[in-house]
Order: structure tokens, then sequence, then C-alpha cells
């Protein structure tokens, strides 16, 4: 049974640096001195699935991805 | 039956609403506009500009139907349904509720639209969203021009403060453009190492 | 089964994919040579067959396995075939003279893999640039509509940016747009072109698997080892005898490599091995590594686009690594954060220390920071490959920069030794 986790994801094109997401779910993701996105490897743990999702929803560029990947692969 | 619909309280409650409205529609276009700017007001987060963008977006909505619905159930105010989404020629104050049917037409695009967002491609959504630059100064003109309130000082006390509002707000986003587009203004200038 | 396999001949010792100088470029000498491409119809499996047992992998830099690519995209509705010749590296010609001077078999190529993916549009993708390449091509592709075949192909010139081959930026700018990379998924292979499944594989690539669609999977292992078997182009350059391109057995050594264009001009300080997508590797211990992958790994290094280049002892490694971070920078697609700063705060941090700045010692720092910081988070592997390239600069050239924070170069020549393109581009 392979397991498959979630992975939180940003696409730099469409990225603009609002920041956002940094503040909204601080455990994963901190800004670079340019104020881009750096998402912490690895998948999204249990207990954050709810706030990454919501994260996601509100970037204002939909710049977020969840990625469903099979566990082995990562 | 009638004694419900007096002109009275409903009449009130349309000029009432429709003013909320306007202010509602300032708050949220300046808000949209500050979101954008990447503004930050000292320690506060920016994800509230936006959520509150999006909240008072929702209450102005609300307030935007009662005003609307009331427009139409009045029987002093006789706005039929049709009028109230496209401009129709009728008596004296057609050209009013030409704009408000128009900026009716336009918010309800702009809320239709972002309601959508996450199945809408993007470039659409964000033409769409254009449109509030448009929305509000139709928005306001109607309410400026449109009624018995028109000219009153009070009516143009609440027109000069929204006008400030967004105009406020226009000047935040102009002077803040470059950090809004920041990689896109990244000069590669030409070097050379030695 | 496999498809028809012809007896051996003269193809089968190097060079397979060159033809030597002055030999005419016309339909006819290249079947004579050659031989004429086999049928393909209804062979598709049979030739997919033939490219996985023969272990070929694409020849454009990122060394994927070609018929993975092939089946993928068969596997989608209506594919489409792109040649990638685009070659944006300015110290890679390898594409372009083996389009100029053979484009009969680049053709056959493409043809071929049409016929495995089961694509029926064809498009021959050439940088502005190379205007001989293209003229070639274009006669190529004239000459065979002459001679009566129904094959379609559409040759187009792509601006000259170094990301400009990318596959998702070569197919952004089919689809209309500009020649910058895109965000993936969705890879080309499944939607590209128009929304359609699109086999982007560089023009070596596809010259190899027209070899081996007549001589099959055996007569392509008869070169290399068994992971990198075949042959493989190389261009030479920096302080070389006699710079140009070679054809080489997979896994030669850079020394053989070396040789076979008169050796050093200089004395060799240090190689850039894979262009300036590559990575820098100390010469001493370098000259008697295999050239493939796994020969190269424990220097940190991978073929790449198999681009080599020596810099002679008597000049400045930081320096060229300097020029090298700017135009990279300059390159920049400008559509990620990350990629259009970093690049930009490296580039420069790198030019204080080349001119022994007195902001050398801080601007250390600062490039080591951000390289970090940078690496791998752009849509495409520009940063990556510049990030790396900076780093093998500061540990080969380790010595160098200790100098250029106490003030002084210990170069005796501060020209440049690698080209690097100057003037606006256009990305459209």
């Amino acid at each position: 049974m392979t397991r498959r986790t979630t992975h939180l994801r940003v696409n730099p094109i469409r990225c603009d640096a609002y920041g956002h997401c940094a503040e909204l779910l601080p455990e994963l993701i901190e800004l670079d001195e340019w104020g881009y996105p750096i998402i912490a490897d690895g998948p999204v743990p249990a207990g954050l699935q709810r706030e990454a999702r919501r994260v996601v929803s509100l970037c204002p560029r939909l710049a977020l991805v969840l990625e469903q990947r099979d566990a082995h692969r990562a | 039956m009638s004694s419900v619909l007096t002109s009275g309280p409903v009449w009130y409650l349309m000029r009432g609403s429709g003013v909320v409205s306007l202010l509602l529609l300032t708050s949220v276009s300046a808000l949209g506009i500050a979101t954008v700017s990447r503004w930050r007001p000292g320690r506060m987060p920016r994800f509230v500009t936006l959520g509150l963008h999006r909240n008072i977006s929702l209450l102005a909505v609300a307030f935007l139907s009662v005003h609307v619905l009331t427009a139409v159930i009045d029987p002093q105010a006789s706005v039929s349904a049709v009028a109230v989404i496209v401009p129709l020629p009728s008596d004296r104050y057609a050209l009013w509720l030409g704009l408000a049917a128009l900026a009716l037409d336009l918010v309800v695009a702009l809320v239709v639209t972002s309601l959508l967002r996450h199945r809408l491609p993007l470039r659409f959504w964000r033409a769409v969203h254009w449109l509030a630059y448009l929305a509000w100064p139709v928005a306001l003109l109607h309410g400026a021009g449109m009624g018995t309130d028109a000219g009153s000082s009070w009516m143009l006390a609440v027109d000069a403060a929204c006008i400030a509002i967004f105009a406020g707000a226009v000047v935040l986003r102009m002077i803040n453009a470059p950090r809004a587009a920041a990689k896109h203004l990244e000069p590669t200038t030409l070097r050379v190492a030695r | 089964m496999s498809v028809a396999v012809r007896p051996r001949s003269r193809v089968s010792a190097l060079p397979r994919l060159l033809r030597p100088a002055g030999e005419p470029t016309s339909l006819s000498a290249h079947v004579a040579h050659y031989g004429g491409l086999p049928r393909l119809r209804g062979e598709a499996e049979a030739l997919i067959a033939d490219v996985e047992a023969s272990g070929l992998r694409g020849r454009g830099g990122a060394g994927f396995p070609t018929h993975l690519k092939l089946r993928a995209v068969r596997a989608g509705r209506s594919p489409i075939v792109v040649a990638n010749g685009v070659e944006g590296e300015p110290p890679s010609h390898k594409d372009k003279l083996l389009m100029r001077t053979n484009p009969h078999l680049v053709l056959d190529g493409a043809v071929a893999a049409a016929a495995a993916v089961g694509a029926r549009q064809i498009v021959i993708a050439v940088g502005r640039n190379a205007a001989s390449a293209r003229d070639s091509l274009a006669g190529a592709i004239a000459e065979r509509a002459r001679a009566g075949s129904r094959e379609q192909f559409e040759l187009v010139t792509i601006p000259d940016r170094f990301v400009a081959g990318e596959e998702t930026a070569l197919v952004h700018w089919l689809n209309g747009g500009p020649a910058k990379p895109a965000f993936v998924p969705p890879r080309p292979y499944e939607k590209g072109v128009r929304g359609r499944p699109t086999l982007v594989q560089n023009v070596e690539t596809l010259a190899n698997i027209a070899l081996i669609a007549r001589h099959g999977p055996g007569w392509f292992r008869e070169l290399g080892s068994d992971d990198e078997p075949g042959s493989m182009l190389v261009t030479l350059g920096g302080a070389v005898g006699r710079p140009g391109i070679t054809e080489l057995e997979s896994g030669s050594s850079l020394r053989d490599a070396l040789e076979r264009c008169d050796g050093f001009d200089e004395s060799p300080q240090a190689l850039l091995i894979g262009g300036y997508f590559g990575t820098w590797v100390p010469a001493a211990r370098a000259l008697d590594a295999p050239l493939s992958d796994a020969g190269l790994r424990p220097f940190g290094a991978a073929l790449g686009a198999r681009s080599l280049a020596v810099l002679p002892q008597q000049r400045c490694g930081v320096a060229e690594t300097a020029r090298i971070a700017d135009y990279l920078a300059r390159e920049s697609a400008g559509q990620c954060g990350p990629c259009v700063f970093g690049l930009r705060a490296i580039a420069d941090a790198l030019t204080a220390i080349a001119t022994c700045d007195s902001g050398a010692a801080a601007a250390l720092k600062r490039v080591r920071r951000v390289a970090q910081q940078v690496t791998g988070r752009g849509a495409c592997a520009h940063p990556n490959g510049a990030t790396r390239l900076v780093e093998s600069a500061l540990a080969v050239f380790a010595d160098e920069v200790g100098h250029h924070l106490s003030g002084y170069c210990s170069a005796r020549s501060s020209e440049s030794v690698l080209p690097v393109p100057h003037g606006p581009v256009e990305w459209r």
C-alpha cells in the first residue's frame, strides 16, 4: 500500500511576493530577503493540512499548489 | 396590504441602504487597492487587508441587495425589475437609473468572478477585476445625481469623503508601484566584470 | 522484434554523426553514405523497443532516457514532434554543426521519431543566429519536397536567449508567447504545442535515432559503456590548440578529447565542463576522468550539453566566472523573483570579488548565502545551473579568491577566454 503525501509548492512565475502565505502559515513558509516564499521541504504535516489548504485558497495570485505524491517517491 | 409598503419606511430604507452601499463600496475599493500596493500599516499582517476587502465586499453586497430590492418594491420609486440591470430610457431619472444599472452589473460581475476565482483562468479574473475602477465612479455618480437627496449638503459630504478615500488609495498605489511590480522592473543592466 | 538491420558498414566506427569537411549535404550523397531510412509504417513499437535496448539518452543536456519520452508522447492524442536545435549555450556549437553539415540525418531522425510517436507534424527549431544551419536545413527540406517526399516540416527560428532551448520555453514560443520557460506540470509530453502531447528532442539525439532505425541497438552499443553507450558530440573551447567540435566515444577521457584538438594552447589551470550550466574542475585531477556522467560525478560535475573549455594558468578564473555570472543574470527570463534578484546579487558580489574591491569579503559571504537560498526556487533550472557554476568556481579557485580578498589578482592577463554575448536580444 503506497502512502500518499501532500506537498506544498509555489509557482514562482505566478508569485508576486504578496507575502500573505508566510503570515498565514509561518510553520512551513518563510520569506527570503526579496519577499518571495521559501517553503519547507518534505510533506505537509497532518496537523497543518487544513491550514495549507486555506493558504492555497487565499493566495492573491493563486500561486500555491498542493500536490499529492507517492510516499516512496518524495 | 399597501400600508406596509407606504413610501415612508421603504423609501428611507432605499436611500439609507444606498448611501451605506456607496460607503462600503468605497472602502472595498480602497482595501483592494491597498492590497495590491503591498500596504503594511504598522505591524498588521498584510493578509488582514485582503481579508477585510473580501468580508466587507460581502457586506456591501448585502446592503446593495436591500437597496435594489427596496427600489423595486417601493411604489413611489417605481423602478422595474428590468431597469435594475439594463439602462432603459424612461423619465427624467433615465441617466441616473442607467448608471445604477451599470454599477450593479459591474458589481455582480466582480463578485461572481471572485467567488469562482479558483475555477476561472487567472487572467480573465484580473481583467474583470480591473472594472472595479469603473464601477466605483459610476456608483458615485448615480448616488450624486439620483433622486431627492441629490445636491443636499450631507450627501455632498458623503460623496466628498468617498472621493477622498478612493483618491488616497490611488495615490498609495502609485507610490508603491515599484514595490508591487518588483521582479518585472528589476533592471538587467549590462555590466562587464573587468 | 527489431526493424531490419543493415549489415555493418563503414558507419560502424567513428565518426557516426559528423561528415568530413567539404562533403556534400545533398540527399543523394546522404543516401549513398548512410543508406535510406527504412520504412517505419507500423513499426513504431519496434522502433521504440530498439531505442530502449540501445540505451540512448538525450544529448541536449538533461540526459533523459529517450525511450521514456517516446513512450509518454505516443500515449497521447495527436502528438507533435519538435526537433530542438536551439542550443542557447554560447560555448556550445555541436548542434549547429550537425544541422549545417548533416541536415538530412537530423530530418531522418525527426521523421523516425514522428513515426515512433504517431505524430504527423514536425517542427524544426533553430537559433536565429545560426543562419548557415538554418539555410542548410531549409535546403534539405526543399530537396526532399522536390524529390517527391510527402513529409511536412516546419522550420522556425528562435530568439538567441540562453534559456530559449529549454523545452517548455520552446513550446511557449511555438504557442505564440516569448521563449520563456513555463511552470511544470504539465510537461510538454503531456500538454505542449497547442495543448497536444509534444516530443521535444535534441537534434543530436534525433540523428542517433535515425541511425538506430537503420542499424539496430546492438550497433549503437558497439561504442561506449553499458551505462552510457554510443557516441557524443563535444564542443571544445578556451585555450586549446584547435577549438571546435569532435565526435567521441561515450566515456572517452578528457585527455582524449583534448588531444583531438591539438592539445593545449597554454598550460591548463581548470576545465569548465558542461558549459555555462556546468561546473569547474581542476585540470590536473580531471584530465584522465572519463567523459561520462558516472565518471564526472566524483568531481561534482555532469556532462550537460558536452561543452568543455580550458582555462589556462595565467588567467583569472574568478574574473571569468564573474563575467559568466553577469551574463546568466542578464539571461534570466525575469519571471521568478529568486532568479531575478538572486542571480543579480550573485553576479554583483562576484564582480566585487573579481575587482578586488574592499567589500570583497562581505561579497563572498553574500554569494554563498544567496546561492544556497536561490537554488531550486525558479520555475526552470536556470538558477540551479548558475549557482552550481559559481559554487564550483569558489571551490576550484579558492586560492585565487584568497588573493583577491587580500587585494590583488595573480593572473597575468585579463583577456577573457570564454565568450559572453552582449547586446539586447528579443524574447519573441
